[in-house]
């Protein structure tokens, strides 16, 4: 891999992602910084992702880059056949950092291989998103205050979330109490409780959602209970209403939590909580921008 | 039972069903030398075994270690002058490159022209983990590339 590419964060130190926070936190005081002028920035999306896609050319746009790439594989050589290490020996002849999403697992990690260009993962399947767990440590730091000792509830689709396995392992040097809402068959997988017994997190299960139980919460981290996830419809319909979260059932919550969904929101979080001090969601996503700007400039060693 | 033979390399004591996949792993289709393939041999260590002998070759510590993907710990003899000269033990070396075929289907050395690299990540119960995709594989489950 070269050495400036950036297809996980997990094994980020803590000083190098307060450095990432505090530089996010710049960018947020003034998102327009001419810091790539004259660079060239790759988006290769053999995947279509709007709002990833969006987020991190506004972000190379406000840093003063050109921006160069596809949205959709269907109008790249990739349909001919062509090899990723092609493509992105190809477009590394061009830009001087490539974005790139894709399908398959591992994609980004070999494109880092294949060229002295350095790489920004912006998802690989259902394996990594760095730049999504960057905005979420970011949201929950600037919310919060810091990023240690918090009461962390994860809640809906723990099994496919790639997102809450993503935070949960980069949560691990901050001494973190996890909560695990979820129906039985979309449960917090093995492999993740496991780790979270190896590195002395301390985790709590529950199927229980309620104003009760999400009362110690510093964070309440949504996301979507999806029908296709489900092999037994019967009990999809059974849960598919238990894990709506309504503004009634905020009462009892801390003043300082705050609710977190990657998005898209379907129905989980109902519009009612959208005007609650509580509900983060929207300037989540904003957060999204300065965190990839961040991010862009660690991956082209400039220092802001 | 099986000749003797003067120089080369013994593998004894082979599971029944690693037989022709560790023939298959040596090449041993495209070997010119003597080679004999022998199973189901009554073993007192392990009710049937199987045994490989083949004339004239030595293999490098790396193909040994390749072996260890799928007969962990396996033994081999080389053979000097009809003596044995020495015993080597396929143990599980620390990665496997482009031995072990991915599991998981929507993982990249699946769909491109490229090498797997495996990581073992515990000796004892034979568990390696795909550079690429992150997935986690037991050995007795795997498939050679």
């Amino acid at each position: 891999m070269n050495s400036r590419s950036i297809v996980s964060i997990a094994d980020y130190s803590r000083e190098r992602i307060q450095k990432l926070l505090e530089r996010a936190a710049r960018f947020e005081q003034q998102p327009n910084q001419r810091l790539l002028e004259g660079k060239v920035v790759a988006t290769l999306f053999f995947e279509p992702s709007t709002r990833t896609r969006l987020s991190f050319e506004t972000a190379a746009n406000r840093l003063g880059a050109r921006v160069i790439g596809f949205t959709d594989p269907k109008v790249t050589s990739s349909s001919k056949g062509e090899t990723l290490k092609d493509t992105i020996k190809m477009v590394s002849n061009y830009a001087d950092l490539i974005v790139m999403r894709h399908k398959l697992e591992g994609a980004a990690l070999y494109a880092s291989e294949v060229t002295d260009v350095p790489i920004i993962n912006a998802g690989d399947g259902s394996n990594l998103h760095p730049s999504q767990t960057m905005l979420d440590l970011y949201s929950i730091w600037k919310t919060q205050g810091r990023l240690d000792d918090l009461n962390i509830y994860m809640v809906g689709d723990l099994k496919y979330g790639r997102t809450v396995h993503s935070l949960l392992m980069s949560m691990r040097k901050y001494n973190p109490t996890f909560h695990f809402i979820a129906p039985k068959e979309l449960e917090m997988p093995e492999e993740y409780k496991l780790y979270c017994q190896k590195e002395d997190i301390r985790y709590v299960e529950q199927t229980d959602f309620t104003e009760d139980t999400i009362a110690d919460a510093d964070i309440l981290y949504m996301t979507r209970v999806q029908r296709e996830r489900f092999t037994d419809l019967m009990e999809y319909e059974r849960v598919k209403d238990a894990y709506i979260l309504r503004a009634d059932m905020l009462g009892k919550c801390r003043e300082n939590m705050r609710i977190l969904h990657p998005l898209p929101r379907v129905n989980e979080i109902t519009q009612d909580v959208d005007d609650s001090p509580h509900a983060y969601y929207f300037q989540q996503a904003q957060n999204g921008l300065y965190a990839r700007e961040a991010l862009i400039c660690e991956a082209l060693n400039i220092d802001f | 039972m099986v000749a003797a033979i003067e120089n080369g390399t013994v593998i004894d004591h082979i599971p029944t069903d690693k037989v022709f996949t560790i023939a298959s792993l040596l090449q041993l289709d495209k070997c010119t030398d003597q080679v004999t393939i022998g199973n189901n041999f009554e073993s007192d260590k392990m009710g049937r075994k199987g045994i490989i002998k083949i004339a004239n070759r030595f293999f490098s510590d790396a193909e040994i270690s390749r072996l260890a993907a799928v007969c962990p710990n396996i033994r081999l003899c080389i053979i000097k002058n009809y003596d044995v000269a020495e015993k080597k033990v396929a143990t599980l070396p620390d990665e496997f490159i482009n031995v072990i075929h991915c599991a998981n289907p929507v993982c990249i050395t699946n769909n491109e022209p490229m090498k797997t690299v495996f990581y073992v990540t515990d000796k004892e119960r034979g568990t390696v983990k795909c550079r690429y995709c992150g997935k986690e594989q037991h050995l007795e489950n795997i498939k050679l590339v």
